[in-house]
């Protein structure tokens, strides 16, 4: 098939890959998950589709007064919001709109989830609820800050917000190897606005589940989905900005991309599992008071190697 | 044509959503229809082609209005935000206001001579131009606005904090940790 051609049967992949990585990401938290209870592991991987016949045919369950329509916008948002941000990320040589602000419109995608968790929490006319919504919000205004400036490093060495040319530019040095502590700190964003692992206490038991507590069905399926997503769309993200993309020896570009993004999303859940919750207004002082500044720094000495390179 | 479709669905979005931020009885509903009003004008700039200034005008929006949420919360005691409520208050002047910064915009946006443009249409890096133009011409305006801008924003978050360093850290200022009702996570 000719580029052009692929690159128009892409846009109807993309979707369908997102789902599928998506979907092995929550087969490999459900294999750790049946693992750490004594279960067999591959019962626990096939817990995620089970969940996906259950939850489509529970009925909806509607509290007193609920704001229905921000509710659902809330709840169907983080697909919604994955799929959008998948547009920009370039999968091998083929991406859905190269774009030269890609690096803005991902982050703009970003800040959308923080609408959409608050809506959630908002909806559903639920104390538990709107705690996990305020939760995400005192999170969010934590990490925000230090990825977007780890979202910079990347297009200042690149010096672009094309983000294949962010990809193109690492193809003799990937940016991990001098810019480690972006790559960390974009990492660890991923997992707060995914609102998964150590940062999914906007969700979490002690507030009886938070802003899942009182959705249901559909509605809880989408949600639930729109956070592996959200993570998928991460880990293929930080592939392409910190990672080199496509690049590796013999095989295709696209196969790079795969695998680095199935390994990176592993890693994801693998270690998200070894922590406990981050309370948000402890996160808060040390992510302004050392995760911000530490940032800037490794900004600052990219920016002046940059320069010093001319 | 299509442009011509897509452009004036978005402004009917815009105002009309405009017009439900006054028109809804939720703090809630109001907050995310102005949201929705200005993503409509977001995307409008970018079918200018105004990159930048479109992705980052709905990055900043959206974000807005989730601070507008934690300010709603944080420095609102009872509350209110939290039930329904009329979103409407001072109509007469409020009217007045109105209808003379719309007067005033619509005319200027009329009326201006506005200048010719001098680079051809697409070949030129937008995001650059704009770059340029903050970081070279305009640079002395935004060294004087920003600062004033970000003391204003100082200056209002003193005035609406309940609890301020004396609260925190004794009359003395000579408190070990500071009295918070939520304790950091660095004990600051």
């Amino acid at each position: 098939m000719t580029g052009e051609g692929m690159n128009q049967a892409w846009v109807l992949l993309a979707p369908v890959l997102l789902g599928a990585i998506a979907l092995a990401g929550a087969a490999l938290n459900g294999a750790l998950a049946a693992r750490a209870e004594g279960r067999p592991a591959l019962s626990g991987s096939a817990r995620p589709m089970l969940e996906v016949v259950r939850l489509m045919r529970q009925r909806r369950r509607v509290t007193v007064a609920a704001d229905r329509l921000l509710w659902r916008i809330g709840g169907m948002a983080l697909l919604v919001i994955a799929l959008l941000k998948t547009a920009v990320i370039p999968f091998g040589p083929w991406i859905l709109a190269d774009i030269p602000v890609g690096l803005v419109w991902f982050n703009a995608m970003d800040v959308m989830v923080w609408a959409a968790i608050w809506l959630m929490g908002w909806g559903a006319n639920s104390a538990h609820a709107l705690a996990g919504g305020y939760r995400f919000l005192a999170q969010a205004a934590s990490y925000e800050l230090p990825l977007m400036f780890a979202l910079v490093t990347p297009a200042v060495a690149a010096q672009s917000l094309r983000v294949s040319e962010i990809v193109d530019a690492q193809q003799s040095l990937w940016f991990v190897v001098w810019m480690p502590v972006a790559f960390l700190v974009f990492c660890a964003s991923v997992l707060a606005f995914s609102a998964w692992g150590p940062f999914a206490t906007a969700a979490s038991g002690d507030i009886a589940g938070g802003i899942l507590t009182e959705v249901s069905g559909v509605d809880r399926l989408l949600i639930l989905a729109g956070r592996y997503a959200l993570l998928a769309t991460g880990a293929a993200f930080a592939v392409a900005l910190f990672l080199g993309g496509g690049a590796g020896p013999l095989l295709p570009e696209w196969f790079w991309t795969l695998v680095k993004t199935l390994a990176v999303l592993a890693v994801f859940i693998v270690v998200s599992r070894r922590f406990s919750g981050v309370r948000p207004d402890r996160l808060a002082e040390v992510a302004w008071v050392i995760g911000l500044p530490i940032m800037l720094l490794q900004t600052l000495v990219v920016s002046i190697i940059v320069a010093v390179r001319g | 044509m299509l442009s011509i479709i897509i452009f004036s669905a978005l402004a009917i979005v815009a105002v009309v959503s405009g017009i439900a931020v006054f028109r809804v009885d939720s703090m809630a509903r109001a907050t995310y229809a102005l949201a929705v009003s200005f993503v409509a004008v977001g995307v409008m700039l970018l079918m200018f082609d105004l990159d930048y200034i479109g992705v980052i005008t709905i990055l900043m929006m959206v974000m807005e209005m989730a601070i507008m949420a934690i300010y709603m919360i944080m420095f609102m005691g009872m509350n209110p935000a939290l039930m329904p409520m009329s979103m409407v208050h001072n109509n007469r002047w409020s009217a007045i206001l109105a209808t003379g910064t719309f007067l005033l915009l619509a005319g200027g946006a009329v009326l201006v001579p506005w200048p010719a443009r001098s680079g051809s249409v697409g070949t030129e890096d937008l995001t650059m131009a704009l770059g340029e133009a903050l970081m070279g011409s305009k640079m002395l305006v935004m060294l004087t606005v920003s600062p004033i801008l970000f003391a204003t924003i100082v200056a209002a978050l003193v005035l609406a904090n309940p609890r301020g360093r004396y609260d925190r850290w004794g009359d003395n200022l000579q408190r070990a940790t500071p009295d918070d009702p939520q304790q950091g996570g660095l004990g600051k």
